[in-house]
């Protein structure tokens, strides 16, 4: 059995990685589920579904891993379900509503490359999150590819398609970079290996990444912006009432199994 | 003159190893395709058979896979019996490839209606896309006249694709 015994400072740093990344899986994938029936096409409909599929199940297994590193009582429904709104720590760019289909391509297209950034910087300083972190990266590569996808349908789709997804990337854009919030204790975090580079390295090779994708396309790279510590915090009134309807099953009858 | 003394009667008296778990799990099918087994899906990991208990490193296909607690059940029934406690342990340690599906799994896939999936091989990264390295052969008419609709399916490991000479859709294992 490895020894996975965690100094209390360290335990805080990483609980903090695991629970920016289970909020950021749980709330994409819960906000574009509501596409299940009514996507622009029924073979859409089919993807983004199995896509919000595929990152609840992510979001599940990284609240499992923060279950046991919090080692509270708490299981994952409990993490997700239980906590206020305030107590949530995904990126701004999560907490756009779901809007139309090129506002979701444009905030899902953004947060995959982002989150790929950020797999990409886990290291083996925590075997558990290293083993799972190898297999949602092989997940995540039909996602970056559908995403990217659509961006080149919607960019060469004609006047409209193309105007509205240039409208989306400007309104969503600005906030893209919170993926990349500064974590609290980055260095610990460095120091363990846990990551392998700082998020702003990430954020680097994310900004890298999109730049060869948009640019080509004609399309506007997001803003540069200043590294804030609010891009976790303070959520909108769109994710208040999502959070309303995530959490009204498990609301309406404490302690039920259901 | 050697007699054979009986065995004592009761719990951990059968001599059980790691083939014999296998091949009791090789009796545990699919939820969602009950023709192929988990063992023929490369879905078992490392089994441990100990005096008093019985391990089993279960590897998801797909880390959100809902059947997970189905197939974890099935597995802790089927080892009931044997007179140890089953432990079942969902792993990443080694993460699941679609490479590890057994060739017997293959053709029970294929005769179920779904095509198996090409081989992913280190560096490649969505040989699905690439058909001219990874033809898919339909599996009613076996032409490889066939094209990728959807990458996503109705499941979370499968995509859809059409058939040009039987003008079939079918679904194919994503290879991953």
């Amino acid at each position: 059995m490895i020894d996975l015994a965690l100094a209390p400072g360290l335990r805080t740093a990483l609980a903090e990685l695991l629970l920016t990344m289970a909020d950021d899986e749980f709330v994409s994938g819960f906000t574009d589920s509501e596409w299940t029936g009514i996507a622009p096409l029924l073979e859409e409909d089919v993807a983004i579904s199995s896509i919000s599929q595929d990152e609840l199940g992510h979001a599940r297994a990284l609240y499992q891993l923060l279950a046991t590193v919090l080692a509270d009582g708490r299981d994952e429904d409990a993490l997700a379900y239980d906590r206020e709104p305030d107590a949530f720590r995904h990126a701004r760019l999560l907490d756009h509503p779901r809007g139309d289909w090129a506002d979701t391509i444009a905030r899902r297209f953004l947060y995959e490359l982002a989150d790929e950034a950020r797999l990409a910087s886990i290291g083996d300083g925590y075997p558990p999150l290293t083993e799972l972190v190898g297999k949602l990266r092989r997940e995540e590569r039909y996602h970056r590819m559908h995403l990217v996808a659509w961006i080149e349908r919607l960019a060469h789709g004609g006047t409209e398609p193309r105007e509205r997804l240039v409208a989306a990337l400007a309104a969503v854009g600005p906030d893209a970079a919170t993926v990349f919030t500064p974590l609290a204790d980055e260095p610990s975090l460095l120091e363990a290996r846990i990551l392998t580079r700082p998020l702003a390295a990430a954020e680097a090779a994310w900004r890298a990444d999109l730049t060869g994708i948009l640019v080509p396309l004609g399309l506007p790279v997001p803003p540069a912006v200043t590294p804030t510590t609010d891009g976790r915090t303070g959520h909108s009134d769109s994710f208040r009432w999502l959070w309303g309807e995530f959490t009204s099953v498990r609301r309406s009858e404490a302690g039920a199994t259901w | 003159m050697v007699i054979a003394a009986p065995p004592r009667p009761g719990a951990g008296a059968r001599a059980i190893d790691g083939a014999t778990i296998m091949g009791a799990l090789n009796e545990v099918p699919d939820p969602e395709i009950p023709g192929v087994s988990i063992v023929e899906l490369g879905m078992i990991g490392a089994v441990d058979v100990r005096p008093d208990e019985i391990a089993v490193e279960l590897l998801p296909t797909f880390v959100g896979c809902p059947a997970l607690e189905v197939i974890r059940d099935a597995i802790a029934n089927r080892l009931a019996g044997l007179g140890r406690t089953v432990r079942v342990d969902v792993s990443f340690a080694t993460p699941w490839s679609s490479d590890r599906i057994s060739p017997a799994g293959r053709e029970k896939l294929r005769a179920a209606g779904f095509a198996p999936p090409a081989p992913v091989r280190p560096g490649r990264l969505l040989p699905m896309l690439d058909a001219a390295a990874a033809p898919v052969a339909c599996p009613y008419c076996g032409s490889l006249r066939t094209t990728l609709e959807n990458a996503f399916g109705p499941t979370q490991c499968r995509s859809i694709r059409h058939c040009a000479d039987c003008r079939q859709p079918f679904e194919a294992f994503k290879p991953i």
